[in-house]
């Protein structure tokens, strides 16, 4: 199964644009943000007080990141919270630290996936 | 003929607990995420520290730990309180009264205890039940296949778990393995997860969304007989011990959630006019609020009496059954009542009803579904047949 550009996150980056985020959904989900080389440096969720959803969020964060050239994927998710976490342990497991662009405060109540011992990526 | 009207000591104590959820607790979550089960450190910090000050912090902790030494009625009393919130169900005031730890390790060495449970209590380690299985979970004797094999001073296990909670942040685990056959079969261990071998596989997404499970696998994790909890065998009893036990105060949070929904209810039903009349000068919604009434009443009852008789120090284990399914299925039915009473707001992520409403439909299933429960039930009233 293909995935929707932008609309899955197994699938391809779309650059975080007016036209591309007006096309977004207003439901709860999950978003990742990444640099002009694919690297993502922020995950976050449009929860249930988010207005009009990832769409909402996505457009808040088109103002935050003006004059940097940032992508996106979403995903529309009602367990946004807990595939937040998810998607954030994921990445600390695969790059050692937490999305560069997430405040530190959010790894307090985060757990880690794979193994904790010595030698083993986290 | 029991009384159940609390003492005057339970009605300070839940007099102090109720005004805390409404003055501390419940005014915070219309800034939170609907969804939101923690508090971040700078907030919780805080309401711990005022918990303590007025002497309420881990409540449930055993005398002999440190702890006020409740009875089970009194617990339950106090939870049906600290559960009127919109995240009450699974995160009782954001666990700003402290936990008790998992109750095993009351039994466990004096090493043990130095190591794992003490820790526990002050709030430096975190653990984890590890007893479900992907073949299964209800019936541990023969579903566990998790395998532990005796190595020297050591134990070799390999295996994997399923719909665990909190493994993915504990220190720690409970983890029932397979050493021989049936159900003197299972040892219970105390494995560390930073050892070699201990994996994390996935996370197992769930109605709730604020709090998952996790899949687990052991892959030749090397235990010292050390951490060996109970006799060898044993396991099966320790197990068991915790599941009949849970089962009492984990109704009677059910019980706080259907109170709240039901007020809630009776409230809307009084100041919403529909074709010129309140929703409540209807029969048809009176017999809804009627029929919460009865399923809050007569499930508190069963709640009491199951912790009455375990606080008697009598065997509870139908009671307990009795008291589980009653509340777990009352206050789904209330809240259930309650969401269509509100209509479409009902549904929405406005008012706490839906999230009660998807966490509920888990209650039915956790710690022993209701057919299991029967099960216990049936074989108690009819012996070796049901069995």
């Amino acid at each position: 199964m293909s995935a929707v550009a932008g609309r899955d996150l197994r699938g391809a980056w779309l650059p975080l644009t007016q036209d591309a985020v007006e096309a977004a959904p207003g439901c709860p989900g999950v978003y990742q943000l990444a640099d002009h080389q694919g690297l993502p440096f922020r995950i976050g969720y449009a929860g249930g007080k988010s207005l009009f959803g990832l769409r909402g969020e996505l457009a808040r964060l088109i103002a935050e990141n003006a004059g940097r050239e940032v992508r996106f994927r979403m995903e529309v998710n009602m367990q946004y919270i807990s595939r937040w976490k998810e998607l954030m342990m994921v990445h600390r497991a695969l790059y050692g630290e937490i999305p560069v662009g997430n405040p530190k405060s959010d790894a307090e109540h985060l757990g880690f996936l794979g193994g904790r011992h010595a030698g083993v990526a986290r | 003929m029991i009384d159940f009207t609390p003492t005057h000591e339970q009605s300070a104590l839940i007099d102090q607990v109720r005004r805390f959820v409404r003055e501390k607790i419940a005014p915070l979550e219309a800034e939170l995420d609907p969804d939101a089960g923690e508090l971040p450190a700078e907030i919780r910090e805080p309401l711990v520290a005022q918990v303590r000050s007025l002497g309420l912090y881990g409540m449930d902790i055993p005398e002999e730990f440190g702890g006020p030494g409740l009875d089970v009625t009194t617990r339950c009393l106090l939870a049906i309180e600290m559960t009127q919130h919109r995240a009450g169900l699974y995160s009782p005031c954001y666990g700003v009264f402290g936990g008790a730890g998992l109750a095993q390790l009351y039994e466990a060495t004096e090493d043990q205890k130095e190591r794992y449970l003490y820790p526990t209590l002050r709030g430096e380690m975190h653990g984890f039940f590890g007893l479900s299985e992907p073949s299964g979970g209800s019936d541990p004797a023969r579903a566990i296949q998790t395998r532990a094999v005796r190595d020297g001073e050591d134990w070799i296990i390999n295996g994997s778990k399923l719909w665990i909670s909190g493994a993915d942040r504990a220190d720690y685990g409970i983890v029932f393995a397979r050493t021989g056959e049936g159900r003197d079969g299972i040892t219970a261990f105390i494995v560390d997860t930073d050892l070699p071998g201990f994996q994390v596989r996935r996370v197992v997404h769930t109605l709730r969304s604020t709090h998952y499970a996790t899949e687990l696998s052991f892959d030749d994790v090397r235990v010292s007989d050390r951490n060996r909890l109970g006799a060898v065998g044993h396991g099966f009893a320790i197990a068991n011990d915790r599941l009949s036990s849970q089962r009492i105060p984990y109704a009677a949070q059910c019980l706080g959630v259907a109170i709240r929904a039901h007020q809630m209810a009776v409230e809307y039903s009084q100041i919403r006019e529909t074709f010129g009349q309140p929703l409540a000068a209807r029969q048809g919604i009176q017999w809804m609020l009627v029929d919460n009434e009865m399923d809050i009443r007569s499930a508190r009852l069963l709640v009491l009496e199951a912790a009455a008789k375990a606080d008697r120090g009598e065997a509870f284990r139908t009671e307990a059954a009795v008291a589980k399914i009653a509340a777990t299925e009352a206050a789904g039915r209330v809240v259930d009542r309650a969401i269509q009473i509100h209509g479409g707001l009902g549904v929405s992520k406005d008012l706490p009803l839906e999230r009660w409403y998807r966490e509920l439909r888990i209650r039915r299933i956790g710690e022993g579904p209701t057919e299991v429960q029967k099960m216990i039930i049936a074989r108690d009233l009819l012996g070796k047949v049901a069995a």
